[in-house]
């Protein structure tokens, strides 16, 4: 779980962190704290789907459960049970 | 009582005096927004009111004063002043909804240069190609997007100055970059404002077409006529009230919306710059006590995804007044509000290159859920037949908007590409690309667009734009890019890609070239989809049919096809 939470941590940092400063931990809030928006989350659960061989519905990928990593991993382990 | 009062005494007695009246304008005087949204406001005795109250993400808040933005915009006017810019340069202002995103716009058409904004979200080609095109002068920026810049400012001679509005000196500022921070700067207590008149001009927004490259609209001073009276009319904006106009600047509603119109009545706006969340938008309209709302269709739609139980947890009794802008709004929606807020949205439709809203259903009548609404009046608006683009007469018949020139707002031509706004105007009627029919009570219904553009969340996307960039990747070999029906977005970007040899179709791929495009274009230019194909479907010209695809995705009849090779 934990090398997940990096692995996810690495990837939004990578791809959606405009300021390379800024501090990015896995309470960060991404999606209302404006890292990540509606339209790039597609791609973010794009990626958690291709990485994990895992189908996320789209009911499930919600604004709520994309706002951190820590939700994130939440979500991504729920389809891995 | 609402400002507009009944529509037909309205349209019987109008005439854009009224506003120019108001405004204390007179034919041929100096005429220049900076002012009119701030000195103006605060010779008439209103210095000490709260002009701007601004949210942002894990910063303390921040409140402005109509003294305070009158200061701040003349000090941001001197410096660009001091650095040599002046009446007619274009200064691009490229930032997050942050408070010098607005006193900069102020700043910038006080001293007569040409406001440019534009989405902060925009990739480096996305900027490129609108900087190049208005062979932008200055860049004002933050920290994170000046990277954005560095990465083409090498292509840009004739950008002189990125100005960095957050520049902490933790790193060293590179070629042609310079700190300016209004919180250390003095404050310019007298700014000798640029005798703009009329036909100066004032904005330039950058918007899609269908084919070749994004067009700058260019507007004048005198804009501000048609959008202080819409605003005051449409939005029923008064002096007591707390406006709420979630657009972003980058785009033309949050400038004649979100600073231009509500700073020239003198009212308080708030502005929030945090990401998307009910909570979060449900919480800054109670903590701010919002009375006008101006919203989006897809964030409303957001907002009924989100539930109606979260609603109850905040109180949200101030709100008065609800308005919609950037797609058409479904009457779901209209229900919905009603049901949840006990008012109703009340769709606007307008687009950049009008400058102000043109149809509209107004406060305090009967809001048909659906429908557009009625023309504002003033504006001569019929639909046009689609082949002989003659005025339809008959009522729900499918047409093409149209609208006859004139009105205060509307844009003067797109920069350097006088041709394209000649194409815009068929038998005196200016054509804003939209289908509709009109009901027997002169409501407008809205059809769909007549051309390729992708309207998603409000936004205009060129699918040429997003196919050019798609070539750009080393696996694309051709590219299609059409809208696909969205439930939240209205419509989202999906491609059609043949692939080079030796590149494999497959997810990694998918998410690869997604990536590509929305770093490179934006977020919304981003396909939501990609579809790899053997071959797209060409003319015998050579020419790729969008239209059969498009047809596809909306489960279409897809016409005739006599011109289809191989078919």
């Amino acid at each position: 779980m934990d090398d997940m939470k990096q692995i996810v941590l690495t990837y939004v940092k990578n791809e959606y962190l405009e300021d390379e400063e800024e501090e990015l931990t896995y309470d960060t809030p991404l999606i209302s704290g404006g890292i990540v928006d509606s339209f790039s989350m597609v791609s973010l659960k794009r990626f958690l789907e291709n990485k994990y061989k895992i189908s996320i519905p789209d009911d499930k990928a919600t604004p709520e459960a994309f706002d951190s990593v820590n939700k994130i991993v939440t979500l991504v382990q729920s389809f891995l049970k | 009582m609402h400002h507009f009062g009944s529509y037909e005494d309205r349209v019987k007695s109008f005439d854009w005096k009224i506003s120019e009246k108001e405004l204390e304008y007179q034919p041929g005087n100096v005429i220049n927004i900076g002012w009119y949204c701030t000195d103006r406001i605060c010779e008439m005795g209103k210095a000490n009111k709260t002009a701007l109250l601004w949210e942002g993400q894990g910063v303390p808040d921040r409140k402005y004063t109509y003294n305070d933005i009158r200061l701040a915009s003349n000090t941001i006017g001197a410096y660009l002043r001091s650095l040599g810019i002046g009446a007619g340069d274009r200064v691009c202002l490229f930032m997050d909804k942050i408070p010098e995103l607005y006193l900069g716009f102020l700043g910038v058409v006080k001293i007569g240069a040409i406001a440019q904004p534009l989405f902060s979200a925009f990739g480096d080609e996305s900027l490129f190609i609108r900087l190049d095109d208005a062979r932008t002068k200055a860049i004002i920026t933050q920290r994170k997007h000046a990277l954005k810049v560095r990465k083409i400012l090498a292509q840009m001679p004739y950008l002189e100055h990125v100005i960095i509005v957050d520049h902490d000196g933790k790193k060293e500022l590179k070629e042609r970059e310079k700190p300016f921070s209004l919180d250390n700067a003095t404050p310019v207590e007298h700014l000798e404002i640029h005798p703009t008149t009329a036909e100066s001009p004032s904005v330039l927004h950058y918007t899609s077409g269908t084919t070749g490259k994004p067009k700058g609209v260019q507007h004048v001073h005198y804009s501000l006529i048609s959008q202080y009276l819409t605003a005051k009319w449409v939005l029923d904006l008064r002096d007591d009230d707390i406006y709420w106009c979630t657009a972003d600047p980058g785009w033309v509603t949050g400038t004649s919306y979100g600073i231009i119109a509500p700073f020239a009545l003198g009212v308080t706006q708030c502005v929030q710059d945090v990401g998307f969340s009910a909570e979060n938008w449900y919480r800054f309209i109670e903590k701010n006590k919002v009375t006008v709302w101006y919203s989006a269709p897809t964030a409303i739609r957001s907002l009924m995804k989100a539930g109606d139980e979260i609603v109850k947890k905040f109180t949200l009794t101030s709100l008065r007044h609800l308005a919609s802008v950037g797609e058409p709004l479904n009457a779901e929606a209209v229900h919905w509000s009603n049901r949840v807020f006990g008012l109703p949205f009340h769709d606007t439709y307008w687009q950049t290159e009008t400058g102000s809203i043109m149809i509209t259903n107004f406060p305090g009548m009967k809001v048909k859920a659906g429908s557009m609404g009625r023309a504002f009046p003033g504006i001569e608006s019929c639909v046009l037949d689609l082949k002989t683009y003659e005025p339809i007469t008959e009522p729900g018949r499918i047409g093409l908007i149209a609208f006859k020139p004139g009105w205060p707002a509307m844009m003067r031509t797109y920069w350097n590409n006088p041709e394209t706004y000649k194409n815009k105007f068929k038998n005196g009627w200016y054509l804003p690309g939209d289908r509709s029919s009109i009901d027997k009570e002169g409501y407008f219904w809205f059809a769909g667009r007549d051309d390729d553009i992708i309207n998603t969340a409000g936004h205009l996307v060129s699918p040429f734009e997003v196919e050019s960039a798609l070539l750009e990747h080393q696996a694309v070999a051709e590219s299609a890019v059409v809208a696909k029906p969205d439930e939240v977005n209205m419509e989202v970007v999906k491609a059609f890609v043949t692939l080079k040899r030796g590149f494999d179709a497959g997810p990694d791929l998918e998410l690869d070239i997604m990536n590509f495009i929305r770093k490179r274009l934006s977020p919304l230019a981003m396909p939501q989809e990609i579809e790899y194909v053997a071959s797209l479907p060409k003319t015998r010209s050579g020419k790729i049919m969008r239209r059969l695809l498009r047809a596809k995705e909306w489960g279409e009849e897809i016409g005739d096809t006599s011109t289809l090779e191989n078919d």
